[in-house]
């Protein structure tokens, strides 16, 4: 094994470890909450990889997921922090359906893309909002997000509630808060006939090669990285650091954008309340799961969105309470996010290294 | 009260980091009075040594003993408590505290703080020693000669007589350095012992008994200070004959290239940094910048390379003025620039050397097409790089941070003169630099000198601004006292300007 794979292997350990405490930890609580854990976990681990409704209901959960983390990716190297996902999901989807809707005879060749595009472009509004913030007056992006989050959510179902609201809700007087269906010839084809699984999988793991790409392999993801990683530095080379802030920002917020409109066009095929369901902070610890790297995200959603859908089977199965599976994953979040003292502190690691491979790794680092 | 420490021996230390033998079979001993300077360059191990000596490291072999037992040090509470006191390069006091309130943090055991006993007995300690500091000031008040004394009196209080000084120097003016001689001739006179890490050889041959030189792990001489000389010590810590870099004293330079007219500039204060500063400098010269760093040296800097705002006043560069541009376009008009903060404003040490090495070209060809990195390219110039400069490193890929001082300002330096720029803007260049680095940065600007490029050389070590600058100019409270033909000063007439005296 080569010494940068070992590396790999053992940045998983930790992680892996780090979600066995968390785990630990939750069974203490689904004791206190009279359940037993051992059956809860079973129904939470077994249950996503059980059968063919399982797996593609992970992969489902996977595609926001991976499209939120790979946002959250750029705009953590871009060195500003985003915690406003929620929120931009929702200027997503909003915006996706409501160009679907009101252009029902324009063929999908020419509607699909639109449709993303507009998803795209109010999630990037909404987040360069924030960013746009931060670079010209210094205003705390989490502050920012988190507040626009707010600020979305009552925009969002003011517009389902009224003027985008299905006139057949009207019409028949249940008055479900949604938007009308989008024409059918944009809905995502299904991958695997019977289930929900959709094409937007391959669209968000293409897109994760993509910001692999832009942030390694051009100048501008270069740059971006420059100010995340050295904000002085990036700026006495000349790059303009503001600027830069707003686009990281601006592209977090189009990723959380097309994950509203994968949404949309992908499962509930209209924009309906409480569509984003928390993707735009479980694709947080996605992204930080997957090292901030935007190929090992896709693994780290692919696992989210099973422990997503495995709590959910759990809740039915032991008959927790749902605040159950939200300390659980909340304890996953803590864990995760402390483990990463333990992959910065290298003796700690060369000590781990020791114990897994042996004697071999001494004086192997430097040459 | 524990017993004075009268002999301290390590014996056969090892200490091994991944991938480098940091210290192999060191031995190095002392007695009570004695001054021991450790000598070596960057990487040579006196850190590491000192370290394993106050806890901070166990070694991988070898042992300590003091007054003849074995001793094993675990921590730095342990090296305390058996008289042993460290006073680091980088200060650890806190700012919003009196001096006296920083001598005894941590030390109280009751939940009161007797403050009135305390005082008295720090100034036993400040008395018995002559150190002139007052203990109801506050440290953000001090200069940082002040605040150094003030973790030496840290040390003694804690019962130290064996006092650890890490590049105690590096950071004082030279009248300051010369005080915090006197304070440990002093010191060792009455009984202390003192370990000074080092690679300044003047201040070596001032102050020490003895001297260990250390070079690549290895004590490679261990002398008496009155038996040796500065020539000898350098030879042994480099492990060659050190040519000092002299300019030649033909003199051709040619038209401006960089002109400052009565600039004023604001510091991070709010107070004017630059209050009027006008200065010329021409192809195929450097001009050196003396002064007491913080007399507007950092804001010079910054508002040449557009990092700051000039708030009256015109700066032109290369027959363009350049007041009010962007530092994009200064960098465009020619400017290369070694900034004071290597690590943090030179270089990005969470990125490759690659990276670094093509920080402000990484946009345009031939590194980049169509805003598409070319990775052969960077590859082959970066490595041919690393080659030419000399920088030590496991590989390109490396973090930048993770090399010494020297290497990084190397990199930074074979970035900035490759860019090939028709002034180049060095502040602090060789602050902190072992001689062997020291030496070829030297060697690099003089050379840039000889090639028509007008370098502005900001420094507080009068003999580098002696040795290679044309003319000298000093920098007082922001404003320019004099400037000179190198020819024209002596070290006084500098020290006198430098403290804003004008004869």
């Amino acid at each position: 094994m080569s010494s940068r794979s070992r590396g790999v292997f053992i940045q998983i350990v930790v992680l892996l470890a780090a979600l066995v405490g968390a785990l630990l930890i939750g069974a203490v609580f689904l004791i206190l909450a009279k359940s037993d854990p051992l059956k809860a976990y079973g129904v939470m681990f077994t249950g996503p990889i059980s059968d063919k409704f399982g797996i593609t209901e992970t992969l489902v959960r996977t595609v926001p997921l991976l499209l939120v983390g790979l946002g959250i990716v750029i705009s953590f190297r871009s060195g500003i922090i985003n915690i406003g996902a929620e929120g931009q999901i929702l200027a997503g989807a909003i915006g996706a359906a409501a160009v679907a809707v009101s252009l029902p005879d324009m063929p999908a060749v020419l509607l699909l893309p639109l449709v993303f595009l507009a998803g795209g472009l109010s999630g990037a509004v909404w987040g360069g909002i924030a960013g746009w913030l931060k670079a010209r007056l210094a205003v705390n992006e989490i502050l920012s997000t988190v507040m626009l989050n707010q600020i979305a959510l009552q925009l969002y179902l003011f517009l389902i509630r009224g003027p985008l609201i299905d006139p057949k809700e009207v019409s028949y007087g249940t008055g479900v808060p949604q938007t009308a269906s989008i024409p059918q010839q944009i809905w995502l084809s299904r991958l695997i006939p019977g289930t929900r699984l959709h094409s937007g999988l391959i669209f968000a793991l293409l897109l994760a090669v993509l910001v692999y790409f832009f942030l390694w392999r051009t100048s501008i993801g270069y740059r971006m990285r420059a100010v995340g990683a050295g904000p002085e530095a990036a700026r006495y080379a000349g790059i303009k650091v503001e600027w830069y802030l707003i686009l990281a920002m601006a592209l977090a917020g189009g990723m959380a954008g097309l994950a509203g409109a994968v949404e949309v066009t992908g499962v509930h095929h209209r924009a309906i309340e409480g569509i984003s369901a928390g993707y735009g902070f479980s694709g947080i610890v996605a992204a930080l799961f997957g090292r901030l790297h935007p190929l090992g995200t896709i693994p780290a959603a692919v696992l989210f969105g099973a422990l997503l859908l495995g709590a959910d089977m759990m809740q039915r199965a032991v008959n927790i309470p749902a605040a159950m599976v939200m300390v659980i994953q909340g304890l996953v979040v803590l864990f995760v996010v402390s483990s990463d003292y333990f992959l910065k502190n290298p003796s700690f690691l060369t000590h781990l290294k020791a114990k897994i491979f042996g004697q071999k790794v001494d004086g192997e680092g430097g040459k | 009260m524990v017993e004075k420490i009268q002999h301290l021996e390590m014996h056969g230390i090892t200490k091994r980091f991944p991938g480098v033998l940091s210290n192999n079979n060191v031995n190095i001993h002392l007695d009570a009075g004695e001054v021991l300077a450790i000598l070596g360059e960057n990487g040579a191990g006196k850190t590491t040594l000192m370290n394993i000596l106050y806890g901070l490291y166990q070694p991988d072999a070898g042992n300590i003993s003091l007054n003849g037992k074995k001793v094993k040090i675990n921590s730095p509470s342990e090296a305390i408590q058996l008289g042993i006191g460290m006073v680091h390069q980088h200060f650890m006091l806190v700012p919003t505290l009196t001096v006296c309130e920083n001598v005894i943090l941590g030390l109280s055991k009751t939940f009161l703080v007797d403050l009135k006993t305390a005082k008295k007995q720090v100034q036993e300690i400040t008395d018995k020693y002559g150190l002139a500091i007052n203990l109801d000031a506050y440290v953000w008040q001090l200069s940082v000669g002040e605040q150094q004394r003030v973790e030496i009196v840290k040390a003694l209080y804690r019962g130290a007589n064996l006092l650890i000084l890490d590049e105690p120097t590096a950071v004082l003016t030279p009248q300051e350095s010369n005080e915090l001689i006197l304070l440990l001739k002093n010191m060792s006179n009455q009984g202390n012992s003192i370990i000074l890490i080092s690679h300044k050889l003047n201040e070596v041959m001032a102050i020490s008994d003895r001297v260990t030189v250390l070079r690549d792990g290895e004590v490679c001489a261990d002398v008496n200070t009155l038996e040796t000389s500065q020539e000898a010590l350098a030879r042994l810590m480099v492990g060659r004959d050190m040519a000092p870099c002299r300019r030649d004293s033909e003199f051709f330079p040619g038209k401006p290239i960089l002109e400052l007219q009565d600039v004023f500039a604001k510091g991070d204060m709010g107070t004017d940094a630059l209050a009027g500063v006008s200065l010329t400098i021409r192809e195929g010269e450097i001009l050196g910048i003396a002064g007491v760093s913080g007399n507007g040296q950092k804001e010079l800097a910054e508002v040449i390379g557009g990092l700051r705002k000039v708030s009256k006043g015109k700066i032109v560069l290369n027959g363009k003025e350049s007041t009010k541009m962007a530092p994009a376009r200064i960098i465009e008009q020619g400017l290369g620039y070694i900034p004071e903060d290597r690590l943090h404003v030179g270089t990005i040490p969470s990125f490759s050397i690659w990276e670094n090495l093509i920080l402000k070209d990484h946009h345009q060809p031939p590194f980049a097409k169509r805003s598409l990195l070319q990775n052969r390219v960077i590859m082959s110039h970066s490595s041919s790089l690393v080659e030419k400069y000399g920088i030590k490193t496991p590989s390109l890929e490396t973090p930048t941070g993770r090399l010494s001082g020297g290497n990084i300002q190397r990199v930074i330096l074979a970035r900035e003169i490759t860019r090939n720029p028709v002034a180049l803007v060095a502040a602090y260049p060789t602050r902190g630099v072992d001689i062997g680095a020291t030496e070829y940065l030297h060697s690099k600007l003089l050379e840039a000198r000889r090639n028509g490029i007008g370098v502005l050389l900001i420094s507080e070590d009068l003999e580098e601004l002696t040795s290679i600058c044309d003319r000298i100019a000093v920098l007082y409270e922001g404003k320019i006292m004099k400037v000179m033909p190198v020819e024209e000063t002596d070290e006084r007439l500098l020290g006198l300007l430098m403290a804003g005296i004008v004869e």
